[in-house]
């Protein structure tokens, strides 16, 4: 067996355990992330929908970078358009 | 007789099983088409649907079935002898677990990866799915009690597992965190942690820690429930990337080095069996085998918990329909073997029959101490390990699986009352925290309602668990018979398995009310005419249905 072999079985293994260590619960930390970011989007967009915010000076800044999120969010939402008057995103 | 005959003997029938029966199965009767497209592929979202690699969900899926149960379930059920334990098991594997678990996969996969709880509404009856829930419900209340006693009953027997396995859980914070949080590939965190865990293992024997022996008027026993229902309380209130999921990960490295090692020593030492095949002398109190049996050993032999899991997450994530013969039937065959090893060590692990017969000397009694004695045992004799290491390792390794259920079990619990909370309007159910605390209380009342308080009880409780349980395998099977009949394809293969498993459990449960009645268990006395009760409705609604699927097929 030569070092190259053994390299590839090592990959192996380590994409085995790597698998095996997140199938079982893919789904429900995935959905935990989801609910964070779903806060933190609430955050950034409450001056919007009326909830004043004092770190909206900063929070604006990222109302671009997320847009692809948000646009995520509101189709998961079952909101077909954005909800929001001022931010259009489709 | 030698333990390497049942042994070689159980393995090559489940083998078997599985190269012949499931392939017949496969093909004839779930009828898997390689072709076609798995929900893993239609609905990925790479949240719940994602396609997998086999090997891996079969891992998973074997992992997430094999735990305690297997265990204390033959451990107790051999009092009638290792020939009843042993047959069940195998037939049970090989007849019914398999057919039962690949089945769930295969209905699930075929209705958009839905639970086969949800199916049970379409399928069978919206009446069929409330009594679903129900029995769920039931089976985790039971499942939580029954493993808080069974931890603490190895935690006074073997002292020596108390160090190992809390530190457990300190490993597995650690792994979640360095690979949540850190991102830390998962191999080193992996080898580091299983050779911290077993150091440990060796600390835990040096350092046996006992409780006092009356603390507040409680024994040790007691002491110890308390203190694993607070723990699960806590446990199930964190994400489960910080400690569940790092948490199984561990058991399921813990399992297979722990398959190993018995059946090594087994083949090995091979030691003989000193309990009779049939016991003629049973103790005096003990239930008859027939109803008895077939409910004292659930997991291993079949388990409505295993379709809980199949419909859950594993159907969401197959690759291809075939894929579900090698991860259903062949992860449920890993729980036989379990199992098998478990009647190996409990039958074979001691010196004589006088000394098995003193064991044995009361039913129910037995369990995870039993399974630890004898696999100590033969370990210490067909490896060279000390026999007071293995006792540890074993006994670490049944409670850190009798643990992870609850964690998961007390969150589940959660997820049911919050979800009553929302459907009947209850704001205050919704809350995590109450309904945890809901959930705890529960489980509480009835590990101490079923004699827990003294430390006494036993496993009083167990065979109305593997009661309830083998209702849900009933329903699974009911729900699979009913898919086959509209797809006027044979369904004695699961119509047979769901109306023996649904018949004993009726009658094991009428059984247990008079046993129950005449020892004056009240609390589980009540528990048991609720099971009763949902018995009787499962058997009726098995009736309507097949009527009615009957009728229309007859007629389209």
């Amino acid at each position: 067996m030569t070092w190259a072999d053994i390299k590839k079985k090592g990959r192996w293994l380590a994409y085995m355990a790597t698998e095996a260590y997140n199938v079982p619960y893919r789904g429900a930390v995935a959905r935990a992330k989801r609910e964070q970011d779903d806060l933190f989007m609430l955050l950034i967009f409450c001056e919007m929908m009326g909830v004043p915010n004092p770190a909206t000076y900063y929070t604006l800044e990222l109302q671009p970078i997320m847009l692809e999120k948000f646009h995520e969010w509101h189709k998961r939402a079952g909101m077909e358009h954005s909800p929001l008057d001022d931010f259009r995103c489709c | 007789m030698p333990a390497i005959v049942p042994a070689i003997i159980g393995i090559t029938l489940i083998a078997l099983g599985y190269f012949f029966y499931s392939k017949f199965i496969a093909e004839k009767i779930y009828q898997l088409d390689p072709e076609f497209e798995t929900p893993a592929h239609t609905l990925r979202d790479d949240v719940d649907f994602i396609p997998t690699n086999r090997v891996v969900l079969w891992g998973h899926h074997f992992t997430a079935v094999a735990g305690a149960a297997p265990i204390i379930g033959p451990a107790i059920a051999v009092i009638w002898g290792w020939l009843p334990a042993f047959i069940w098991v195998i037939a049970g594997t090989i007849f019914f677990a398999g057919v039962h678990d690949f089945g769930a996969i295969w209905a699930s996969v075929r209705n958009q990866g839905r639970s086969i709880g949800s199916l049970t509404g379409d399928v069978v009856s919206h009446r069929a799915r409330t009594l679903f829930m129900i029995v769920i419900f039931f089976l985790l209340m039971m499942v939580n009690a029954v493993f808080a006693v069974s931890i603490s009953n190895a935690f006074v027997a073997t002292p020596s597992s108390v160090i190992p396995s809390w530190s457990a859980i300190a490993v597995a914070l650690v792994i979640g965190v360095l690979i949540y949080r850190m991102r830390v590939p998962i191999l080193w965190p992996t080898i580091i942690g299983t050779i911290i865990l077993y150091a440990v293992i060796y600390l835990g024997d040096q350092v046996p820690v006992t409780l006092p022996e009356t603390f507040m008027g409680l024994g040790a026993a007691p002491q110890w429930i308390i203190i694993l229902f607070v723990y699960a309380t806590i446990a199930s209130l964190l994400p489960v990337w910080l400690l569940l999921q790092p948490r199984d990960y561990i058991n399921g490295i813990q399992l297979i080095i722990g398959l190993g090692l018995l059946f090594g020593a087994v083949f090995v030492a091979n030691p003989d069996i000193v309990a009779p095949a049939f016991n003629t002398n049973l103790p005096e109190g003990t239930p008859p085998l027939l109803p008895l049996l077939f409910v004292t050993i659930a997991c291993g032999a079949l388990s409505g918990f295993h379709g809980l899991v199949a419909s859950g997450t594993t159907s969401k994530q197959l690759n291809k329909e075939t894929d579900a013969r090698f991860v259903g039937y062949l992860g449920s065959s890993g729980e036989g073997l379990l199992a098998l090893v478990t009647i190996l060590a409990v039958t074979a692990g001691f010196a004589s029959l006088g000394e098995w017969e003193m064991t044995y000397a009361e039913f129910g009694m037995t369990g995870i101490p039993t399974f630890v004695a004898g696999g100590s045992q033969i370990v210490s004799d067909g490896t060279p390990l000390s026999k007071e290491f293995a006792a540890t390792l074993l006994a670490v390794m049944a409670v850190l699986f009798a643990g992870t259920t609850m964690d998961a079990g007390v969150r589940l619990q959660r997820y049911i009352i919050q979800e009553w909370g929302t459907i009947y309007k209850i704001p205050v159910l919704q809350n995590g925290y109450v309904a945890t605390f809901v959930a705890v209380g529960a489980c509480l009342a009835l590990a101490f309602g079923a004699g827990g308080m003294s430390g006494q009880g036993g496993m009083a409780i167990w065979p109305l668990f593997g009661t309830t349980n083998q209702l849900l395998a009933g329903l699974t099977l009911l729900v699979l018979s009913v898919m086959l009949v509209k797809l006027k394809r044979r369904y004695i293969f699961t119509m047979v398995p769901m109306v023996f498993v649904t018949g004993m459990a009726f009658f094991a449960a009428l059984y247990q009310l008079w046993d129950l009645f005449n020892s004056g268990s009240y609390v589980l006395m009540a528990l048991d005419v609720l099971v009763i009760i949902l018995a009787v409705f499962v058997i009726l609604e098995t009736a309507s249905a097949f009527t009615r699927e009957k009728r229309a097929a007859a007629a389209s």
